[in-house]
């Protein structure tokens, strides 16, 4: 068996044009509409019209019945490139690296990377009752609970095993919600204490309310070129460093206590020539905080099972020792649905354009966003990452 | 106006001087059939099923669909019936000659003896007495057992034990005596069969279905108001289903009576 | 821990009747062989003929060799809890109304992880445990974990009641008091703690010979009832069908006859009127009532019980009539399932081989005692099972048929 060759490298490929539209809890429209405000907006940033984009790569969950292709003659498009990425909370990473690879290929000149869900007044409860065939068989008939009761059991096991606790989950939380104020576009706009985080009602132990992100209707979306064509644009932009991608890793372990991060990070930190001490912010995927938690460790930050103390010794503000999910996150911005796989990234993009206002990380130069998806049965099986540069 | 006889009659029922009882049991589920040993077969019990009721199945009528055996609920026994009849001419209901279908009764009152004897047996010694009171009994007229079993329940009604029914009836004598020596029409009673209950151990089994039925006469049986009928005097109107090569059928059975008092 | 099922209080005439909702009920094809495990009580999971691993969830190729050898076999019940939960919200409208509700991740002994239903009496992570899997209310099979031994008042666990029929507080209706099966069956429910037996009786002019015993039992109530009679059933059902939680048809007609027989059409006529038409006019009358009050309280309709003949399911020519009736009656109670699914009432069929009673005397042993049989359904009830083989011969014919259904046929009556 011949063994892989090193990853070639990423050089030469910008992310432009974050756009994010802004959430709401519930929305009357569909996956549709959310996308076409998304490549709207991305289409004015760029000054270019919408048909100019010859890539295409859209993640949703309730775009359904329609397909990627289908989606090209509904907004008028006509990609030479294109993509459907159903990888939820890594679609975002999974998108940028595809796209990269185009645009690096020759395969296309500017790709819009757009991830939209609708939240209707049942589409959760629907998600979820058809989200995959195990999950269908093997874990929506045991309560319904859905991703929370599926992470609740990976939750309480970490704590078991790596002795976190609840205040440990809650210091992330609360950290969140102080980033989210700063963020007009966030859902939730009132402080949360550690005290409130505690004694909210139990969703399913050890999560209780604040534990749990909302779901919502929204969009995000960038677009990925080659330098020179941002250039030519005169578009701002960041640079790709390095993307890493890894699915249903450690299957043996019998319930998840790490990510596929683990098997691909010394390449993502090897690419970038960087370390995780350089980086500058994080943006983990937050859909419980033991996740982000398990990021932590597994992208190098902390030891297994170190992720409870380096809780302990950091704050996550966007000011403080280790700035992390700046935009609130999804527990605080909300989680618009497959959306929520690029919500890291448009905000790591502000964060290193200098455009994220408020919550603004001072002198940010390096930052690495995080993807994690897909709890299939027991376990989420997509992880992704990427490090990010300031163009200059 | 001696001339005019169904005028008179209808006169007479109009004016009430002759009255008409029923003695006929409702058609129900519930009435008890006969019951054969198991293993042998069995005569299906009175059923209605509907077909529709102003409904769905037929949006301004009501009407049913019956099943039942030929021997359910007040019925007819027809010559065929029995083995002793099976080559007599006319033997069936469907051939059933139409002036059978009306007959005078005799009518004999053992209703206190059935009363304390389940097993009550009437004998020729019984027709003998009643003769004396009430006159011989006229060739091709019915004679009726009073019994007022029709009066019980259904349990006691169908009087059921390890051994078999006990229910009152003819023994073997009278109905031979009944049969060739005064030459009834048919003889007919108010329990489940024209013979007793217990009849099948006599000699010959089953007498009153073997006299009768190899002689061409007729049974009538669950009849019930027969406590409202005089000793003699009253004519019986039974006319059963003409049912091809029936060996009985459910029939609604009259009686015409004419009123003494208003004589 | 479990706390008593105490007796539920009388429903306020006032009160709505919560109607039956049921759990979440898309499954795979595949995920069905853990249902056919399920509906006999058995313990099985896909197994790799090539590798020899078990697997989990159901599988069209094994993970670790990629073989499509995948076929279900029994496996071992133990396991170990890894990690636990307990949900309080569902978007589901089926566990909303049954929360909380705690679920378990566990590693079987065997191998693959399950996520479980967990009793209330497991204790928590690294606890050993006893796996079942289960028909739950909407009849699809799911996995169950309970303490590997007895807790005090296990069958009474609000879960465990979702994945059974126990009698406990239910009434129930006998249709055929005349029946041999009746007297035992009405002795095991009130073992088991039913509130009331009903008892149908046929022909209350006929002397019932079990009558003093059936009514020596507490509860019991004799009622009129005569399956050959549309109207009786009709009455019946007006008057206690909105009190029947658990329905155990006994009814039978064996009548030897041979098919060439003169009078066989009319045998045939009269056990077709008895056992299928008489379901068929129990399942009208009792039917919906009972679909509609599934989730009727903690102690709502729960089961249709029928006994059939093992003889339904490949016919032998010594009982022809009877065999191909019970076969009428299989198909019927195979719509009747389906009909009563939506309001979580699961519909067993208890397959008896020939009976120790009068109609089979001429049968050789081995025969079942019709203790055997009530035992058999109760035990059933408890279990939550959907096909249940009561005795030796039965059992055999079920093998055989899962075997080789062509060999069953031409050696009958051999």
């Amino acid at each position: 068996m011949v063994l892989s060759r090193a990853r070639q490298s990423y050089d030469g490929v910008v992310l432009a044009v974050p756009v994010t539209v802004p959430y709401q809890r519930y929305s009357i429209e569909t996956a549709h509409w959310w996308m076409g405000k998304a490549l709207r907006a991305l289409a004015d940033g760029a000054g270019i019209s919408h048909r100019d984009f010859d890539g295409f790569s859209v993640a949703s969950f309730t775009m359904g019945p329609d397909v990627a292709v289908a989606l090209t003659q509904h907004f008028g498009l006509s990609p030479r490139h294109i993509d459907h990425v159903p990888m939820g909370g890594a679609a975002g990473i999974v998108s940028l690296r595809r796209a990269a690879r185009a645009v690096q290929a020759g395969d296309a000149d500017i790709v819009a990377c757009v991830a939209a869900d609708t939240n209707q007044v049942d589409t959760f409860r629907k998600t979820l009752a058809n989200f995959s065939r195990f999950a269908q068989d093997a874990s929506y008939p045991y309560g319904a609970g859905g991703p929370n009761a599926s992470f609740a059991l990976i939750a309480r096991h970490y704590m078991d095993r790596y002795g976190a606790t609840r205040e440990d989950f809650g210091k992330l939380c609360v950290a969140q919600r102080d980033n989210a104020l700063k963020n007009p576009n966030a859902l939730m706009k009132k402080p949360l204490t550690l005290e409130q985080y505690m004694s909210a009602r139990p969703i399913a132990e050890p999560f209780h309310l604040f534990d749990c992100v909302m779901p919502c209707a929204g969009a995000e979306g960038f677009l990925v070129m080659r330098e020179e064509t941002a250039v030519s644009l005169g578009l701002p932009f960041v640079r790709l460093l390095s993307a890493i991608e890894r699915h249903n890793a450690f299957a043996e372990d019998p319930v998840q206590v790490r990510g596929g991060w683990v098997v691909d990070r010394d390449e993502l930190y090897g690419m970038a020539g960087s370390t995780p001490g350089d980086m500058d912010f994080v943006q983990t995927y937050d859909d419980y905080a033991v996740i982000s938690m398990m990021q932590f460790e597994d992208l190098g930050f902390c030891a297994k099972g170190e992720g409870p103390d380096f809780v302990r010794q950091h704050t996550f503000t966007v000011d403080g020792s280790f700035p992390h999910n700046t935009s609130g996150g999804q527990l605080s911005a909300g989680q618009a649905g497959a959306a929520g796989g690029h919500l890291g990234l448009t905000e790591a993009m502000r964060q290193l354009l200098g455009t994220a206002e408020g919550t603004q990380v001072k002198d940010a130069k390096l930052g690495l966003v995080s993807g994690f998806g897909m709890i299939n049965y027991d376990r989420g099986l997509a992880s992704a990452a990427a490090i990010l540069a300031r163009a200059s | 106006m001696s001339g005019d006889i169904l005028g008179a009659f209808a006169g007479a029922l109009a004016s009430g001087a002759v009255r008409v009882v029923d003695l006929t049991h409702t058609l129900s589920p519930d009435f008890p059939v006969i019951v054969m040993p198991p293993e042998l077969g069995q005569s299906a019990p009175f059923r209605m099923e509907r077909i529709s009721r102003y409904d769905g199945g037929g949006p301004a009528w009501y009407w049913n669909n019956l099943s039942f055996g030929e021997h359910t609920g007040t019925h007819f026994d027809a010559p065929i019936h029995w083995y002793t009849g099976r080559d007599l001419p006319l033997n069936s209901v469907d051939t059933l000659p139409p002036a059978d279908m009306i007959a005078p009764a005799c009518v004999i009152d053992c209703s206190r003896q059935a009363s304390e004897d389940a097993d009550f047996l009437l004998t020729v010694a019984d027709i003998v007495k009643w003769e004396e009171q009430h006159g011989s009994i006229p060739a091709r007229s019915w004679v009726l057992l009073r019994t007022d079993w029709s009066k019980k329940s259904a349990a006691a009604y169908a009087n059921l034990h390890s051994d078999g029914a006990h229910t009152p009836g003819p023994d073997a004598e009278v109905m031979r005596f009944l049969v060739e020596e005064r030459g009834i029409i048919g003889f007919g009673t108010e329990t489940i069969g024209t013979d007793a209950g217990q009849a099948g151990h006599f000699t010959p089994p089953y007498p009153a279905h073997h006299y009768l039925h190899g002689a061409g006469r007729y049974g009538l049986q669950c009849l019930t108001n027969l406590d409202r009928l005089p000793p003699t005097g009253a004519m019986i109107v039974a006319a059963p289903l003409k049912i091809q090569n029936g060996s009985g059928s459910p029939l609604r059975v009259l009686a015409l009576v004419q009123e003494r008092s208003t004589r | 821990m479990t706390g008593p099922f105490l007796k539920p209080k009388r429903k306020n005439p006032l009160a709505r009747t919560t109607q039956p909702l049921l759990p979440p009920q898309a499954r795979s094809r595949k995920a069905h062989g853990l249902t056919l495990a399920a509906a006999t009580g058995r313990f099985m999971l896909q197994c790799c003929g090539e590798c020899g691993r078990y697997t989990y969830p159901a599988r069209e190729a094994c993970p670790n060799c990629l073989s499509s050898d995948l076929t279900f076999r029994d496996a071992p019940t133990g396991g170990s809890l890894l990690s636990e939960t307990r949900i309080e919200v569902t978007s589901d409208p089926y566990f909303r109304e049954h929360m909380p509700w705690r679920t378990g991740l566990v590693q079987l002994d065997c191998g693959p992880i399950v996520i479980v239903h967990l009793h209330g009496g497991c204790g928590g992570p690294g606890s050993q445990l006893k796996l079942s899997l289960q028909l739950d209310r909407a009849g699809q099979a799911v996995f169950f974990a309970k303490p590997v031994s007895e807790t005090p008042h296990m069958e009474d666990d609000p879960q465990w009641r979702e994945m059974t029929a126990d009698p406990k507080h239910r009434r129930v209706l006998i249709t055929d008091g005349r029946s041999p099966l009746a007297l035992p069956m009405a002795q095991a429910l009130k073992k088991a703690g039913a509130a009331r037996i009903f008892v149908g009786v046929a022909d209350r002019w006929k002397p019932l010979d079990q009558q003093a015993l059936l009514a020596a039992i507490e509860g019991v109530e004799f009622v009129d009832l005569d399956l050959t009679s549309e109207r009786s059933v009709q009455e019946l059902a007006m008057d206690i069908g909105a009190k029947v939680e658990i329905l155990v048809n006994t009814a039978d007609h064996v009548r030897p006859a041979h098919l060439f027989d003169a009078g066989a059409a009319n045998a045939a006529r009269e056990a077709m009127d008895h056992t299928v038409m008489g379901l068929m006019r129990l399942a009208q009358a009792f039917g919906p009532v009972m679909r509609s009050r599934g989730a009727d309280g903690a102690a709502g309709a729960v089961a249709w019980v029928n006994v059939l003949s093992v003889h339904g399911l490949s016919n032998v020519p010594q009982f022809g009539v009877h065999s191909a009736a019970h076969a009428a009656c299989l198909s019927l109670s195979q719509w009747l399932r389906t009909e009563l699914r939506p309001g979580g009432v699961r519909v067993i069929n208890t397959f008896t081989g020939p009976l120790d009673t009068e109609w089979f005397q001429t049968v050789p042993p081995p025969k079942v005692a019709p203790k055997a049989v009530a035992d058999a359904v109760l035990d059933g009830l408890k279990r939550g099972l959907e096909d249940i083989y009561v005795g030796d011969v039965a059992k055999d014919i079920e093998a055989r048929l899962f075997d080789n259904p062509k060999a069953v046929e031409r050696e009958a009556g051999q």
